[in-house]
């Protein structure tokens, strides 16, 4: 790939708007969860005798000022030493590494699903605006807005698990028979709740952006140069329209991590999203703050594949 | 407006006086608990039965009801008034205070934000006041925008320019001439504003970091109701039954005002 200058410039914005954002959130959290009022700084374990305390308020470098703590924290986190969680002795990194792929799946399939599934919808409602087909489309995308994921969740096992018994309802495979399939099995229902919720996101931008596109004058001229139909929605209207929707998958990413606490929740996933809610019950500052910071980063990394991709699909960004 | 719409707002107006007058004729109370009536089955004294501590459905389905919607807007109304101000300073003063405010709202739009939630409710405790202001306070970046946007786009229409060469002072003609121009705007982010709280509140109220019982929030039903899937479904249904049929109400109401409100976008 030959990389003009301009891309260059414009990566080297992004990947330094983006270093940006993770210090944000990171520093955001860190004060946080260090100024406020029950706090770390205010370690209220009722089985600790005052010398462990003492020691634990050292051991955690509590007794220096906060901004110092943080560069001492930012500092480790370069290196990718994220603290011990207080709750197993662990080191942040390796809890989070357990349970981080098992998050990745879930978001990832419930991402692919909401792509594959929503462009088709979106560019059959353009093509078919105002028509039925386009209005019931566009309600079942308003109730996938509106349902709140854990009912929907809720409702999937009532039926798929309970009543239909036809796929398991918690967990991410069988331990007596641990296959692809199995696992397969267990990731239907998580998937097709969280995806519900980030399709309709997919389906508007494609159908709004594909509405514009067809009214550019260069499809009314392929058109009339004789194209087969076809040809002019998948080769000329398609690939223009999908600009904006590569954005608008860039833009749900923080919401369906966010999506994935609850959705984990519900069907009993081991991933990153459950891990916050142990860590934010047990008062776990250290894994808190560094779930926090991963989420921001991958949040931060797929923003910037979005703008990859961008350069690869919209030649104007190449040509200039 | 649209026909859905009005359709919509008749919705909301009806779940409205039902939430607010109900508790009024149907006055069994939400957190009395009547073990022997655990689990069952509607009948005459429980009309959508009683949940797993013998509480009257119907009532706490009612009194939930007033929590979450009292949530929602309230919480709507914290994001609406950071959103204002901070949109409208950084649009009307311009400078280094635009670029530090506008990259800050940036900043927050990029950060997961349930994560963040989470990590507040932990500190601050989970009481309705804080849950309110927490949501506000994580959700008025897009309100920011809108103001933002809408502030540059008046700051040098000609009656603005007329007003500051009237000698009308700065505060003045930001607050009785720009603001005004963003209402309808205003009125659309907070329709769906609504509607973001409270799916926000619910999904909080059923992890347990949100409205705690006994209060009864539609959200913190749902809690319980996972476990009893199997014996009581009826339980699970109704209040996210509820939820949908709300943010589905405030987000078509929000659409339709749109359309309502901007010509430009009827198409």
């Amino acid at each position: 790939m030959v990389v003009g200058q301009e891309v260059a410039r414009f990566l080297f914005q992004r990947i330094a708007s983006g270093a940006l954002v993770i210090v944000f959130a990171s520093a955001l959290t860190f004060f946080f969860v260090n100024l406020a009022p029950g706090g770390p700084s205010s370690i209220m374990r009722f089985d600790v005798s005052a010398e462990q305390r003492e020691a634990l308020i050292k051991r955690m470098g509590l007794d220096k000022p906060v901004v110092e703590r943080y560069a001492d924290w930012a500092a480790g986190a370069i290196r990718g030493d994220l603290g011990t969680s207080l709750l197993s002795d662990e080191p942040v990194t390796q809890r989070i590494g357990e349970r981080l792929p098992n998050t990745l799946i879930l978001a990832g399939a419930a991402l692919v699903v909401s792509i594959l599934i929503g462009i088709p919808i979106g560019l059959i409602q353009a093509l078919r605006r105002g028509s039925a087909l386009d209005h019931l489309l566009s309600f079942y995308s308003a109730i996938g807005l509106a349902v709140p994921v854990f009912w929907l969740g809720i409702v999937l096992i009532l039926v798929f698990a309970v009543s239909l018994g036809w796929l398991p309802s918690a967990g991410v495979t069988t331990i007596s028979e641990d296959t692809l399939v199995e696992r397969l099995r267990h990731l239907a229902l998580p998937t097709v709740a969280l995806a519900t919720t980030t399709l309709p996101t997919i389906v508007r931008f494609m159908r709004s952006a594909a509405l514009e596109v067809l009214d550019e004058d260069y499809i009314r001229t392929a058109a009339s140069k004789g194209l087969a139909p076809r040809v002019v929605v998948t080769r000329h209207a398609l690939r223009n329209a999908l600009i904006p929707v590569v954005s608008a998958v860039g833009a749900l990413v923080p919401r369906l991590l966010g999506g994935t606490v609850v959705t984990e929740s519900v069907f009993s996933w081991p991933g990153m999203g459950r891990l916050a809610l142990e860590a934010a019950q047990g008062r776990d500052y250290p894994l808190i703050t560094g779930i926090t910071v991963v989420v921001a980063g991958i949040a931060v990394a797929t923003t910037l594949l979005v703008d990859l991709a961008y350069t690869r699909i919209d030649p104007r960004l190449r040509a200039s | 407006m649209t026909r859905l719409g009005l359709f919509a707002l008749a919705t909301l107006g009806v779940i409205a006086v039902l939430v607010v007058a109900g508790p009024l004729f149907w006055t069994i109370a939400p957190e009395t608990t009547n073990p022997a009536q655990g689990l069952a089955g509607p009948s005459l004294v429980h009309p959508l039965g009683a949940d797993e501590l013998g509480r009257d459905v119907l009532s706490r389905l009612l009194h939930g009801g007033r929590v979450t919607l009292l949530v929602g807007v309230a919480a709507m109304l914290a994001s609406l008034l950071i959103g204002v101000v901070v949109g409208a300073i950084a649009g009307f003063n311009g400078g280094w205070l635009d670029a530090l405010l506008m990259r800050f709202t940036d900043g927050m739009l990029a950060v997961p934000a349930f994560f963040f939630i989470l990590v507040v409710i932990t500190l601050v405790g989970t009481s309705v006041g804080t849950l309110v202001l927490v949501i506000g306070a994580l959700s008025w970046m897009p309100v920011a925008r809108v103001v933002y946007g809408e502030t540059l786009r008046w700051k040098t229409a000609e009656f603005v320019v007329a007003a500051t060469s009237l000698g009308v002072p700065p505060p003045r003609l930001l607050v009785r001439h720009i603001l005004p121009q963003a209402i309808p705007s205003l009125v659309v982010s907070a329709t769906l504003g609504v509607a973001f709280a409270i799916l926000t509140e619910s999904a909080l109220s059923y992890l347990a970091f949100g409205v705690q019982p006994p209060l009864p929030s539609w959200g913190n039903m749902l809690q319980r109701a996972q476990q009893y899937v199997f014996t009581a479904p009826a339980l699970a249904l109704y209040p996210g039954l509820a939820i949908t049929v709300v943010v589905l109400a405030f987000n078509f109401l929000g659409d339709g005002l749109r359309d309502a409100l901007d010509p430009r976008r009827r198409r």
